[in-house]
């Protein structure tokens, strides 16, 4: 365009209006391809709360069950082990489980609805790995004074005997501590709350 | 028979002349230093690595299944039952880590000479972003063989992103197209590793090598030569890329060939290093492998990850030093504020640094190997420290000066005693 000649404003106006507006166009037809990288309907309906029985334990025992495609820990805690609770409180993040990492209904001293029995999602809360159990007789690699609990390999993060996390490790949060409810003694439902099976 | 030859390039030169316009202006009439030395060959052995990697990549789609219950016997069905299918996964494999081989190499020859420094900086740019490409490249791909360390490696670093704040949680989903890695997430990650990637990877190289061609090649003085033309208007210092440079890089490529073929043949594993043992374990999404640690390549910023502690009940400041530590490289043109270019005519202050920097490189790699405790802990009294293993300690002191190296470079780089740098290149 020579100096002369004069830009016809009314074109321009034209040309930028369109080419916004077909700009916003491209944009919304990006919506259904990232759309359709969430979760399908088959892949929500995989969820549904699992019954496991917790009968056949051994003292002390961890058995792992599958819930959601994630494991999920009960353990049959000794006393021995629920008395080690205690004293190691001073080494922890979060010894009171203030962060909602588990029901209202298990937010106590032991994590639990039976003081006995845990049960937690064994998935780090660092980023996913599942953690080894590691008993009070591993002292050589988990120091003088562990007591028994959990140690992630992936980040090296360590938990206590209730799933709660150690100071010093990557992981910020305890174990997560799923919904459970019990339908007998030694029959658990995992995935339902007490609060949404007895409304 | 010739001159019929030269009249079929004739027919075709008269048609399409951009073919031999495009071969002088970046072959045969493009101006290279004639200085360059043995770090200028890896550019284009990155290029070589890459076409290799597309095609053992074609061949291997036409065997491989992306599918949860299939992926790992596809693997192995290559490895044993394919003609020739356990070449071209080696090939594939090597490749992988030879890529990022070279790739470091060749962007430690961009630090070594000031390559990045105006008016190179877009050159720098785009090699950053093929930089980061290619980690999400190695990422899809590792996934793929659906083996121990592919579904703990995906699950780490999808969590990665969980741990964005807000939005995080929804963002892994979105990622994972599941709860957790399954299924849906292999079938993505075969489409982003075999189509998405590579495009954007094509694109990103011949942007990364227009603009380079744009200003001309960076040399081991930094000088830049077109400021000093001959009468025909070709730099003096500047000899034609072809045949000049087609000639040294195809004994490059040899030599690099050679290298290549002892590994794929003779150590196609590399210890543990290039293809991991728990690989060759089937994926379980119940059980973590003993020990588990991203291949050598993402070592180092997988060091940096763990090194950092959470804060606010948040693991994100680990995972923003990982994303600052490789994004901070963007920055580097404008970092760097000496005077000189070539570590050739710097002072002792920046190859002071430049020296550490490669040290905690190499050391948070290593480190990035191994689980925390490797180098032991600390003594019973130390009980103020929030964790006692040694190597962790070691990785937040490296983790410091990589991060300082970038952030004091604007101070040191400036007051650095220089030496006078010569009107032409030397050889």
């Amino acid at each position: 365009m020579s100096d002369q000649q004069k830009m016809d404003k009314t074109r321009r106006n034209l040309l930028v209006a369109t080419s916004v507006i077909g700009g916003a166009a491209s944009v919304g037809a990006a919506v259904p391809f990232a759309a359709s990288m969430w979760p399908s309907e088959r892949a929500k309906a995989v969820g549904a709360p699992v019954e496991v029985d917790v009968s056949r334990l051994a003292a002390g025992e961890l058995a792992v069950f599958e819930w959601r495609g994630t494991p999920v820990w009960v353990m049959k805690r000794t006393q021995e082990m629920l008395a080690g609770l205690k004293p190691i409180e001073a080494k922890l993040i979060d010894p009171k489980s203030e962060v909602p990492q588990q029901p209202e209904y298990a937010k106590n001293e032991y994590r639990s609805v039976k003081p006995e029995l845990m049960v937690v999602i064994g998935v780090c809360t660092h980023l996913g790995c599942i953690p080894q159990t590691k008993g009070a007789d591993a002292k050589a690699e988990m120091g003088a004074d562990w007591t028994g609990g959990f140690y992630c390999p992936c980040h090296g993060s360590k938990f206590d005997l209730a799933g709660r996390v150690y100071k010093g490790s990557p992981a910020p949060t305890n174990l997560v501590v799923p919904p459970y409810t019990f339908v007998s003694d030694d029959r658990i439902v995992i995935g339902e709350d007490r609060e949404t099976k007895g409304a | 028979m010739a001159s019929r030859l030269m009249a079929l390039w004739d027919w075709f030169d008269s048609r399409m002349p951009s073919v031999a316009e495009e071969w002088r202006k970046h072959a045969a009439e493009y101006y290279a230093p004639k200085n360059f030395n043995f770090w200028y060959y890896f550019g284009s052995l990155a290029l070589l690595v890459l076409v290799i990697q597309i095609v053992s990549g074609i061949f291997l789609t036409m065997h491989y299944k992306p599918d949860a219950s299939l992926a790992f016997g596809s693997v192995e069905y290559i490895m044993r039952d394919v003609p020739g299918g356990w070449l071209i996964r080696y090939i594939h494999s090597t490749g992988a880590s030879a890529f990022f081989l070279v790739v470091y190499l060749h962007m430690f020859r961009a630090m070594l000479y000031g390559s990045y420094r105006e008016p190179r900086e877009l050159v720098w740019i785009f090699g950053v972003l093929i930089y980061l490409t290619l980690m999400g490249e190695a990422f899809f791909g590792y996934l793929l063989p659906w083996g121990q360390m592919s579904y703990w490696g995906a699950q780490v670093i999808v969590n990665l992103f969980g741990t964005v704040p807000f939005i995080g949680p929804d963002l892994a989903l979105w990622i994972r197209g599941d709860y957790v890695v399954s299924d849906a997430t292999l079938n993505r990650f075969f489409a982003l590793h075999v189509i998405a990637f590579p495009l954007v990877l094509l694109g990103l190289v011949v942007a990364h090598i227009l603009a380079l061609h744009d200003v001309g090649s960076n040399n081991p003085d930094g000088v830049e030569i077109k400021k000093l033309k001959g009468p025909d208007g070709k730099p003096l210092d500047g000899i034609p890329f072809h045949p000049y440079y087609t000639v040294k890089d195809l004994m490059g490529a040899v030599v690099f060939l050679a290298i290549f073929c002892i590994v794929m043949f003779f150590m196609p594993e590399m210890g543990g290093y290039f293809l991991e043992h728990n690989n060759f374990v089937p994926a379980d999404p119940l059980k973590t492998p003993e020990h588990i640690a991203p291949v050598w390549y993402f070592t180092p910023y997988y060091s940096i990850l763990r090194a950092v502690p959470p804060l606010f009940n948040s693991q994100f400041p680990g995972v923003l030093a990982m994303g600052i530590a490789t994004m901070i490289l963007f920055f580097l043109p404008w970092l760097d504020r000496s005077p000189v270019k070539s570590i050739r005519y710097r002072g002792p202050l920046y190859k002071g640094w430049l020296a550490a920097f490669v040290v905690v490189f190499l050391i948070l790699g290593y480190l990035g190997t191994k689980n925390t405790n490797v180098w032991g802990q600390f003594p019973d009294p130390w009980d103020i420290l929030d964790t006692k293993d040694v190597a962790t300690w070691v990785a937040r002191a490296c983790t410091l000066v990589y991060f300082l190296f970038f952030i004091l470079m604007p101070w040191y780089t400036a007051k650095d005693r220089v030496l006078a740098v010569p009107e032409r290149v030397t050889v």
